[in-house]
């Protein structure tokens, strides 16, 4: 396997709408998105985050995905040298599929959300039988 | 990469501190930083770091998504600081069909050189939630002394 060396991103900041109650700046989080026959997965980097503090959710089609950054800093260091800021995570997706609502599962492990949406079945084409009379 | 103090922190050293003053010695150090391209400097070294400071500390954190501990490797030589790692994204099971790829895996390796030689016996470093935080103590040799005057009658 070759390997490869990553490249630094800068941070996205989400372009808001309306006015924010949380001061600070709100990024969009990478993610990966997967989808099998059952399920669809989405994987986002929000480092900071913690478990309690993610906030999903999922009305009709559009689906929320909210992360907040408790203080990272104690108030008293000082700045000495800066490459990106520390702030909360949003995003949203429209989902295409019907997604049963009871079974979304979310896991946040070392700054990775995995949050896995269940596909609902969708009612099989009945055959109708034409008989010949 | 010199790193720039462009900042000056609460306490005694402060510059008479007007807003003019500190956009002045940002654009100092942006001109610094990108006028003249230091021999081997990238902009797009991953990770991005952000360096804080107390009386006895230096604080440098990075944020490693994913990244476990045993896939980075820290060292600390008298004012520099390298890390190297590895970000691995493992393979789904299952077949999966990708609609985004956005999260980025891979190697890297970033040097990094602090104003003040570091005590590296009583380095720290720890991972959570994603952020890596280094602990690093200022040496003793290199901290202000409080100068005892005698009087002599």
């Amino acid at each position: 396997m070759e390997e490869k060396e990553m490249a630094r991103q800068e941070k996205k900041e989400v372009k808001r709408t309306g006015e924010e109650t949380r001061p600070g700046p709100v990024f969009i989080p990478a993610v990966d998105i997967l989808e099998n026959q059952n399920e669809i997965v989405i994987v986002a980097d929000m480092p900071g985050v913690d478990g309690q503090d993610v906030d999903i959710d999922l009305r009709d089609d559009v689906l929320t995905i909210r992360g907040a950054v408790r203080p990272v800093e104690d108030e008293k260091e000082a700045s000495v040298y800066r490459e990106f800021n520390w702030g909360d995570y949003f995003r949203q997706f429209t989902l295409a599929e019907v997604i049963n609502q009871e079974k979304i599962a979310a896991k946040m492990d070392n700054g990775i959300l995995r949050l896995t949406l269940s596909k609902k079945e969708k009612v099989k084409p009945k055959k109708i039988q034409v008989s010949v009379q | 990469m010199a790193l720039i103090r462009w900042q000056t922190g609460p306490g005694e050293f402060a510059e008479p501190g007007t807003d003019y003053d500190r956009l002045r010695q940002g654009m100092e150090w942006l001109l610094d930083r990108f006028g003249s391209p230091a021999p081997g400097f990238t902009s797009r070294v991953f990770p991005s770091i952000n360096i804080t400071e107390d009386k006895d500390y230096y604080y440098l954190r990075a944020e490693l998504p994913g990244v476990k501990p045993e896939e980075l490797d820290i060292a600390v030589v008298e004012n520099q600081v390298s890390i190297r790692g590895e970000r691995k994204i493992q393979a789904e099971k299952g077949e999966f069909s990708y609609h985004r790829r956005e999260r980025e895996a891979g190697s890297f390796r970033r040097s990094i050189s602090l104003p003040m030689e570091i005590d590296s016996a009583k380095v720290n470093a720890e991972l959570k939630k994603g952020i890596l935080k280094i602990t690093l103590p200022k040496h003793e040799k290199t901290k202000p002394r409080k100068i005892q005057i005698t009087e002599t009658k």
